[in-house]
């Protein structure tokens, strides 16, 4: 609105200012976020090679969570906290492995082929029902997750037993009804991770699962170079626009939340084979919640995002979450306050991004009016 | 001119929405290399017959249309805008369909990308995983932008780029269809400059000579002088005339758009006619930044006592007045009321001035729906004159309850003064009918005792017997009660009927003021931008 009111040349929209305070004002968050965790490091007093082994761990274990919500981004959608219904149907095929006793790599893998219609499903479902609340996508799927949480409570805690025959003494509760609070993963515990795990510098490497992020990533960027991710690109840009021109708007959406629900089911997988343990009624419910804002962390808003800035999240939001307790318990003695900060900055940085991105769309909106007013 | 072969033919079009007939029994038919220009006031139906010839979702998620499409002689079925471009049809949208953060090639390419395949695509069988070739898209956009004689890198993004280039974009999408034969035109100089809407004039003629199809909706009449091989005018959803250009007439044109009888009522005369000697409300340059109602700058001066109406077709800005001095809508400007200036983006403040407005938006901004007649009547009055309110306990003035005796002596007043049909104040305004609900809302503005009140779109969806209780009760206040009133409304013949001027708004600028009896021609002209600046 400041800027000189001389009209627009044609060169100006391409041209990129490279400026301090433009890197500093469009990077603000992860330069914040970076800022934080170097600084908590330093209070903490942290052995490098044991902040670079955890953050290791959880890059290879949060990663593909991560990714999953790349698609629906681009499609306009928001970020997608249904998410959680994909590590739901992850769990849920993971229950059915250990009662089958399938072990090992065998049993990682049976996990995630049946994951994966069980997520399509619910995915195409959740599609169905965001089709519906266009525009208000983000909360939707918040309160979708919850609804879908019923569901599964429902068939884990009263239908399993009595309806459902899994007769395994280890898994039920005592009175034979329901799934147990937490079931031990032991058959397919670390299966992927120890498949390959050099030591490199005292780092252990978990390079099976890293590949497996890797590939998404390659996956995500070919999905993007096709008709599909132009539909998926086009659709998230204006779906009134991409309906016109011919693109099945709604199908795209759809495909789009298949597509993010499957790639969660396989990430809460992975996340449970590294963990060992399945905390059946809880382990799904933060996933949305964490994984967006490591997303957010490393950048993403609620309208762009891409491959780097999901990894780059990652590493910075969970180089937080190790580093906070302990800076906490160095500064204060105790460490609940740095484990406070780290749930503190979880939901914060998420009200923050999702306020910052109505300003936004207002401040857009208003410079198009203004642009429209002095057309003439 | 009777040419043996017509490339699109529609027959008996009729459709409603809801029961009422937006188009009855219209025909028009285009021949390969024509320019046929379609005209029509806002409200006439050319976006709706143009949706049907787009197959548009509104069209038959509403119960679709009677009539027939008829392709080179063949009968289509039209039912989606895919189905529409596969049978060559090619539309220039009023709204920009442009994505401003695709490149203009991908823009032009939109969903008809060439593309190549790719190991996966080959395994799936999956068209939706072949590669986009970005190559051969280039080289496409490169030849229509060629064709328009547009000399713009063709991978620059459209954000950012001026209106006039947005508009030759959308065309080159167009023109980049092999299979395009009939390109629909709507309005595609309403943004444009003129030299810009000279050069589009140009690209329109060139791809007749193509041997393309083009039927071009326009308000302008100049420019379908200059390019219409013939003029189809409609009119409150019906064709009022076909006209050959060799037999066609601007003056003719206007007067065929606007063309209503106008049954002159006599008015009730006053003591004093208002005259420029006395001057209630002035505005200069005023902006209003409404969405879709941009007011640009309108200086305008309404003299004690009148009526005055604004007019203008939709979208530009007329509707905007109104709700940028009464501080909906952000304004920038000078108003002054009797050399008093009234402060923009304050409606408490706009209030306490003496002006009052009775919104086009009835049952969202003029009327608490599930609230009684009383409290509606009140409300504002409450809020910004501290009416009907008594202090509560005695001692503490700064606390006030509602005075529902008061209320509900005036709502009583108010109801039989202006005829409200109801079962008494205490009914909740939802279930009155539109014309007794827009008598409450000029009865919540009187409770404001104004002495200029703004009317906007008074009769709007309301039956006819309404309408004139409406308008005889406004013409009621301006003489008994010595309102001056400023009414917009998009019936220029209630216009005519009421009012003392008609002031006409084009583009957000005053295009003019005619007397209510000036001919159908004038106000037609007025209202297509033939801008005539004498005032009256």
């Amino acid at each position: 609105m400041t800027q000189s009111s001389e009209p627009k040349t044609v060169e100006s929209g391409r041209n990129v200012s490279l400026d301090i305070r433009h890197i500093i004002l469009t990077n603000g968050v992860p330069i914040l976020f970076l800022a934080l965790s170097i600084t908590m490091a330093l209070v903490a007093g942290l052995n490098f090679t044991f902040l670079l082994n955890e953050v290791i761990t959880r890059l290879a274990r949060n990663s593909l969570l991560v990714l999953s919500l790349l698609i629906p981004v681009t499609a306009g959608m928001g970020l997608n906290f249904g998410i959680v219904i994909g590590a739901m149907a992850g769990q849920a095929s993971v229950i059915a492995v250990t009662y089958w006793g399938i072990t090992g790599v065998r049993g990682f893998l049976l996990a995630c082929l049946l994951s994966t219609p069980l997520a399509a499903i619910t995915g195409w479902l959740a599609g169905l029902v965001l089709n519906r609340a266009k525009g208000r996508e983000m909360i939707t799927s918040m309160i979708l997750g919850f609804f879908a949480n019923g569901i599964y409570q429902l068939i884990f805690l009263f239908l399993v037993g009595p309806i459902i025959p899994l007769k395994s003494a280890a898994m039920l509760l005592p009175q034979g009804i329901g799934v147990r609070n937490t079931v031990d993963l032991i058959n397919i515990a670390q299966s992927l991770d120890k498949i390959w795990r050099p030591v490199i510098g005292g780092v252990r490497i978990p390079v099976v699962t890293l590949l497996i992020s890797f590939g998404m990533c390659v996956i995500i960027a070919f999905l993007m170079k096709t008709k599909m991710g132009q539909n998926l690109r086009a659709v998230g840009q204006d779906m009134n626009i991409a309906e016109v021109m011919g693109i099945k708007v709604d199908k795209t959406r759809i495909i789009a939340m298949i597509l993010s629900t499957v790639i969660a089911g396989w990430g809460q997988l992975i996340f449970l084979q590294n963990i060992g343990t399945l905390n059946t009624y809880n382990s799904h419910e933060q996933v949305g919640m964490f994984s967006i804002a490591a997303l957010l962390v490393g950048g993403a808003s609620t309208r762009r995002a891409t491959i780097f800035q999901a990894v780059a999240g990652v590493i910075l939001f969970h180089t937080l979450f190790v580093v906070s307790p302990l800076a906490g318990q160095r500064l204060f003695g105790v460490p609940q306050i740095g484990e406070y900060f780290r749930v503190f900055v979880a939901y914060g940085i998420i009200a923050v991004a999702l306020a910052l991105h109505a300003w936004q769309g207002r401040q857009v909106r208003r410079e198009a009016i203004r642009e429209a007013m002095l057309t003439e | 001119m009777e040419r043996a072969r017509r490339v699109l033919e529609m027959k008996g079009i009729t459709k409603q929405y809801f029961g009422n007939t937006v188009l009855n029994d219209v025909s028009i038919d285009l021949c390969p290399g024509e320019i046929h220009a379609l005209v029509g006031e806002n409200g006439a139906g050319k976006s709706t017959l143009m949706n049907i010839l787009f197959g548009m979702p509104v069209i038959h998620s509403t119960g679709g249309f009677s009539g027939e499409i008829l392709i080179d002689g063949e009968k289509v079925e039209l039912l989606s805008p895919a189905a529409a471009m596969q049978a060559g049809i090619g539309m220039v949208h009023q709204e920009f369909m442009l994505l401003p953060g695709f490149t203009i090639t991908e823009n032009i390419k939109l969903n008809r990308e060439p593309t190549r395949k790719n190991a996966l695509s080959k395994l799936l069988r999956s068209e939706f995983l072949d590669y986009l070739d970005i190559p051969t898209m280039r080289k496409d956009a490169r030849t229509a932008l060629d064709r328009l004689d547009l000399s713009i890198d063709e991978w620059l993004p459209v954000a950012g780029l001026p209106v006039g280039y947005m508009q030759f974009i959308e065309i080159a999408r167009e023109v980049d269809k092999k299979e395009v034969r009939i390109l629909v035109f709507d309005e595609p100089t309403a943004v444009l400059t003129e030299t810009e809407a000279d050069r589009l004039l140009g690209s329109l003629r060139r791809l007749a000579a193509d041997g393309i199809a083009i039927l071009f909706i326009t308000h302008r009449l100049d420019e379908v002088m200059a390019v219409a091989d013939r003029i189809t005018v409609l009119r409150d959803g019906e064709t009022v005339a076909m006209l050959n250009r060799d037999e066609a007439v601007v003056e003719r044109i206007a007067e065929l758009m606007v063309g209503r009888k106008v049954e002159k009522v006599e008015l009730p005369p006053r003591d004093t006619d208002p005259s420029d000697k006395d001057i209630a409300l002035t505005i200069n340059d005023l902006l209003v930044d409404m969405p879709g109602e941009m007011v640009r700058g309108l200086s305008l001066s309404v003299r004690r006592g009148e009526i005055l109406g604004i007019g203008g077709l939709a979208g530009h800005g007329k509707l905007g007045i109104a709700n940028g001095i009464m501080g909906l809508y952000s304004a920038a400007g000078r108003v002054s009321k009797n050399g008093d200036n009234i402060p923009l983006n304050a409606p408490d403040q706009v209030l306490l001035k003496g002006l009052a407005f009775v919104s086009e938006d009835r049952r969202g901004v003029g009327l608490l729906l599930n609230e009684p007649i009383d409290r509606n009547i009140g409300v504002t009055a409450m809020q910004a004159q501290h009416k009907f309110l008594r202090p509560w306990p005695h001692f503490l003035p700064a606390l006030r309850l509602e005075n529902r005796g008061e209320l509900r002596a005036y709502a009583e007043e108010m109801i039989r003064k202006l005829d409200i049909r109801c079962l008494g104040p205490n009914q909740p305004v939802r279930s009155l009918s539109g014309g007794n609900q827009q008598k409450v809302c000029v009865a919540k503005a009187l409770a404001l005792e104004p002495e200029i009140l703004f009317v906007s779109e008074p009769t709007r969806g309301i039956d006819v017997g309404a309408k004139r209780l409406v308008l005889d009760l406004l013409v009621r206040l301006n003489r008994e009660h010595n309102v001056t009133i400023i009414m917009t409304s998009s019936e220029l013949g209630e216009l005519r009927k009421i009012c003392d001027r008609v002031a006409i708004v084009y583009r957000g600028r005053l295009a003019g003021i005619l007397p209510p009896d000036a001919s159908d021609a004038e106000f037609g002209l007025m209202m297509a931008g033939r801008v005539r600046k004498e005032a009256i």
